[in-house]
């Protein structure tokens, strides 16, 4: 029979290491069992935004470009496209904070596992968020190959846009985290939170068509919503969409402030739950 | 190798107590834990028993009293104190995507453990827990023994200096409940302090060295699983049944022939140093049962005898 305690946690166990390197370590093990979806992930990563761009890029673009020449001044595929990968951050981003965070605590409850290791509740929710984003980040870099392959980067600034859509996917999927967490009837929540939140978000950012074509009284939703300040930035950069100074502020500093509160507000939760 | 030093003390409680609302969960209990020892709570469900361990464990804030874990504060040093303490819950909580040496590997590095370390480790775990074979195998495909064992396993690959197991057998069939006792019973062995909480008086009596009984969150009585039945029973019970409609109606004569009779839905107990005594009385007085049976006590007698009620309701 094995001796099972040899040296002793006294000796093994470094808390000041894990105060250091927990996060990484909670974010290695999100990631690890994120690679054993991987090809249907890569799969979805692929497929989405080709089917997007072919049928509605090229398909409606066609009808839109014979139309009116395009929107905005450029071609319907050169409009769409960095806004189709904002979405698509989003949505990647969401697939890991929503799921993945009521399992943890409610199906498989390994975030209590965890917690009753030296990781702080915090560590515990920066790791799942870290491994989120480097999916997030995986999906939005295939996405934008597939731009650049359809040839929606008009720009030699064009990349820019994928770090802009995985902001947006942070900021959104930061605070959409707190909530799953908070959520305490899952059915429901998922129902509001895809019909009545991120449905109007996608067909209201100025995702299809600019947001100053739409009446005044619905202009708000796109004002809230994180796509559409990514979406207005990421135009800036793909093909010189026309922006003033104070409203590049105004974007990059709403999805700021949205990331830093979503990471509080989800810290917040997180302590809460666990210690319930 | 951790042997046991005698008194040093792992664990010391004064007035602890737990409240939600109006609700004493915890009621201000005082006990220690010695290191080397393995000791346990017993009561029923509901007895208070999970939301002590959840005090000790750093993971729920206590309403009053003190705690002293490894001599720290847990709401003070959380980090500190669970970095020593192995923690097996009531429900698993394995990683069910991830196979079993995953999800031992994983839980070594949230302690920070270096890789070249948690490989070795889990070679001797997989020993441990009799799981060589299922190395490779998704935890989603593991029958709940195998579950429970690799839980406990998992606690134990950062070599803690208190091993805390919540209601380790509840849910499993009796073979590998036996399994489990002897893997248990070689921590014990081997000086690995134990802190156990069951519903369950033969794990109770097969683990412990002390037993702390509870029930709606206060202590009862605390002693070794021996020194209780001495103290709160007699040396053997002798069970009767009349039939369901007969019991109550034959007691008040049980009760003359010795000092203490429990009557159960469907049975008495009858307590006696010599039962087999007590039976031939019975049959000469010319009461019959339909059944009866002659064993020692246990701590099922002892938790009768000081709450009224049954264990396991």
């Amino acid at each position: 029979m094995t001796v099972i305690i040899r040296q002793g946690s006294l000796k093994l166990v470094n808390v000041e290491r894990i105060r250091k390197r927990g996060a990484y370590s909670v974010a290695q093990s999100r990631l690890r069992i994120m690679l054993k979806f991987f090809w249907s992930v890569f799969a979805a990563a692929t497929l989405n935004p080709v089917l997007f761009l072919m049928s509605v890029g090229i398909g409606v673009g066609k009808l839109i470009n014979n139309h009116s020449g395009g929107v905005d001044g450029v071609n319907y595929l050169t409009f769409l496209a960095p806004a189709l990968l904002a979405s698509a951050a989003i949505q990647n981003a969401l697939d890991e904070v929503v799921f993945p965070v009521l399992e943890g605590f409610k199906w498989n409850k390994s975030f209590f596992a965890m917690n009753a290791t030296p990781l702080s509740a915090k560590q515990i929710a920066d790791g799942v968020f870290l491994a989120a984003m480097i999916r997030t980040c995986f999906s939005v870099v295939i996405y934008g190959l597939v731009i650049f392959l359809f040839d929606g980067f008009t720009s030699s600034r064009g990349w820019f846009a994928i770090p802009l859509a995985l902001f947006a996917g942070a900021s959104f999927g930061a605070f959409v985290m707190g909530l799953a967490v908070a959520a305490k009837n899952d059915d429901s929540f998922f129902m509001i939170l895809s019909r009545f939140v991120i449905m109007p978000l996608f067909l209201f950012s100025g995702t299809f068509y600019q947001l100053s074509t739409m009446p005044i009284f619905l202009r708000w939703i796109g004002w809230l919503s994180p796509l559409w300040h990514a979406t207005e930035l990421s135009r800036f950069f793909t093909y010189g969409h026309h922006l003033a100074p104070i409203m590049v502020i105004i974007h990059v500093g709403y999805m700021v402030a949205m990331l830093i509160f979503g990471l509080n507000f989800t810290h917040r939760q997180f302590e809460k739950r666990l210690s319930k | 190798m951790t042997q046991s030093s005698g008194d040093s003390v792992m664990i010391s409680a004064k007035g602890l107590t737990k409240r939600y609302g109006d609700f004493v969960a915890v009621d201000g209990i005082d006990f220690r834990v010695n290191k080397g020892e393995s000791f346990g709570f017993l009561g029923p469900n509901g007895a208070g028993k999970s939301t002590t361990m959840r005090i000790i464990a750093a993971t729920l804030t206590r309403t009053s009293g003190d705690i002293t874990v490894l001599g720290k504060d847990p709401e003070k040093f959380g980090p500190e104190i669970k970095a020593h303490l192995g923690v097996v819950p009531q429900a698993d909580n394995l990683d069910n995507a991830l196979t079993v040496q995953e999800n031992l590997y994983i839980y070594g590095r949230y302690f920070g453990l270096s890789k070249s370390f948690i490989r070795g480790k889990i070679e001797e775990l997989l020993d441990f827990a009799q799981l060589v074979e299922k190395r490779n195998v998704k935890v989603d495909d593991l029958s709940g023994g195998m579950k429970r064992r690799l839980t406990i396993a998992r606690a134990l690959v950062s070599e803690p200096e208190i091993l805390m197991l919540d209601e380790p057998t509840t849910g499993l069939d009796p073979q590998a409940r036996h399994i489990l006792w002897d893997r248990l019973f070689r921590l014990k062995e081997q000086g690995v302090t134990l802190l156990i909480t069951t519903h369950y008086m033969d794990e109770a009596e097969q683990l412990c060295d002390r037993i702390m009984v509870m029930d709606k969150g206060s202590i009862m009585a605390e002693d070794s699983p021996a020194g209780l039945i001495k103290n709160y029973s007699t040396k053997e019970v002798l069970e009767v049944r009349f039939g369901s409609d007969r019991n109550s109606v034959i007691a008040p004569e049980l009760k003359e022939l010795t000092d203490r009779i429990e009557i159960l839905p469907d049975r008495i107990l009858m307590y006696a140093d010599d039962g087999e005594a007590l039976l031939h009385t019975l049959i000469g007085k010319g009461l019959h049962p339909n059944t009866s049976l002659i064993r020692r006590s246990s701590l099922e007698d002892v938790f009768l005898r000081l709450t009224g009620r049954t264990l396991v309701d």
